[in-house]
């Protein structure tokens, strides 16, 4: 497998990591979610990373940091469903994902992406009326 | 490998009976066996099979490490080690071996022939019992320490219970010294109750832990970033007034953390995030 799968799902992409990342396959999806929020407009990114088991530095960097870039294209990130044992050797590393909005499982993680965007998109149809 | 000289080995092999008896009343003389934890003639039969097993293995030399002398060696492991369950102190463990010498040395007295060969005998004797004395000690302290050692991972897995307080709601009550080693458990046990129970609220209850010092925060920090890197809340309640004061005076940033001064407060604030709100019921 040499790319992860970014799914749509209406105004949110879902990307749902389900083998152990490398280095390549990690910058890969670097460019492609880049790439999928400007071409598709979302308006948030539901990040799953419930199968990840091992993650080491470079990896916790990238996931802070795709989180930061979805950001700066406007689309809402989520990262969800991280394991006790990735969360301890992250935290062991140094690296505590400031500013990275977490949840517990997909089901959760959807509905807060729902809620932020149902107050902006709140506000536009006001501005419609 | 060095000799026993040859007084020692004759006095241990021909003078069997009349060591053990000289070696009883001098360990009941000493008031080993008193006060009824172990029975004169437990004792007596433990003295006899030690002179037996150290005159079978004293002609082979005096080097206690060496291989014909492992059954003296299994036999004073044996003692020391329910010598400690039966709540003998060091002292009186090593006594038991260390009160040889005065039979020993008398036997070696009456039967030596003139100052030298009585010198070397004596000097032998006494190293010998020394060195059995030492190694006695020696497994005695090493069966006390396995005993804390077993108690200590004993206190390990009961003092991290992970209690769930409500839907969503889970809570640690957390009790004695945070070190690295525990912290480690703890974290790991509250999150594996916070993926299984899928609670978004988990609350650190400090009240049991007696002292915060820059590591304690340390470790309780961590748990806090990984509790939020799971997705879930944390709040740190029972925090008393001097504990408070201690983490102001050491500088130590709790801004990012939410605390709460009873498990009371902080349980009010989780219904208050989940929504739920505790009402009187309506009386008759």
């Amino acid at each position: 497998m040499d790319r992860i799968p970014i799914l749509r799902m209406g105004e949110f992409l879902l990307v749902t990591i389900q083998v152990d990342m490398h280095d390549q396959l990690a910058l890969t999806l670097q460019d492609d979610l880049t790439a999928a929020i400007q071409r598709l407009g979302a308006k948030g990114v539901l990040i799953d990373i419930s199968a990840l088991e091992m993650v080491d530095s470079f990896i916790g960097r990238m996931i802070a940091n795709l989180s930061r870039m979805s950001r700066i294209l406007d689309a809402h990130t989520v990262v969800v469903g991280m394991r006790p044992a990735v969360a301890i050797t992250l935290v062991e590393l140094g690296l505590s994902l400031a500013g990275v909005e977490t949840a517990l499982d997909v089901e959760r993680g959807m509905r807060r992406l729902r809620a932020s965007v149902g107050e902006s998109g709140a506000s536009i149809v006001d501005l419609g009326e | 490998m060095p000799k026993a000289t040859a007084l020692v080995v004759d006095t241990l092999t021909s003078q069997l009976d009349v060591l053990q008896n000289e070696w009883l009343s001098e360990l009941k003389k000493q008031g080993t066996g008193a006060d009824h934890r172990i029975s004169e003639s437990e004792l007596a039969q433990q003295g006899r099979e030690l002179l037996q097993l150290l005159s079978a293995a004293v002609a082979t030399g005096t080097d206690i490490q060496e291989e014909p002398w492992r059954a003296v060696r299994d036999f004073l492991d044996r003692l020391s080690r329910s010598r400690a369950q039966q709540g003998f102190t060091s002292n009186e463990t090593a006594t038991f071996v260390f009160s040889l010498k005065r039979p020993l040395f008398s036997r070696i007295r009456a039967a030596a022939k003139d100052a030298a060969s009585l010198g070397d005998a004596t000097w032998a004797a006494t190293e010998l019992i020394d060195a059995l004395a030492l190694h006695t000690v020696a497994t005695f302290q090493k069966s006390r320490e396995d005993v804390i050692a077993r108690q200590q991972e004993d206190l390990l897995e009961l003092s991290t219970p992970v209690v769930k307080l409500w839907d969503g709601v889970v809570a640690l009550p957390m009790i004695g010294t945070l070190d690295s080693a525990r912290t480690q458990v703890v974290m790991e046990s509250l999150l594996e109750r916070i993926v299984e129970t899928g609670s978004e609220i988990a609350i650190i209850d400090i009240t049991g832990v007696p002292t915060v010092d820059t590591l304690v925060a340390q470790h309780l920090l961590k748990t806090v970033t990984a509790i939020r890197l799971m997705g879930a809340d944390c709040i740190i309640s029972g925090i008393r007034p001097q504990i408070a004061q201690t983490i102001v005076h050491l500088g130590i940033d709790l801004e990012s953390v939410t605390t709460k001064a009873t498990l009371a407060d902080a349980l009010a604030l989780a219904f208050k995030r989940s929504g739920l709100a505790v009402t009187r019921a309506k009386t008759a």
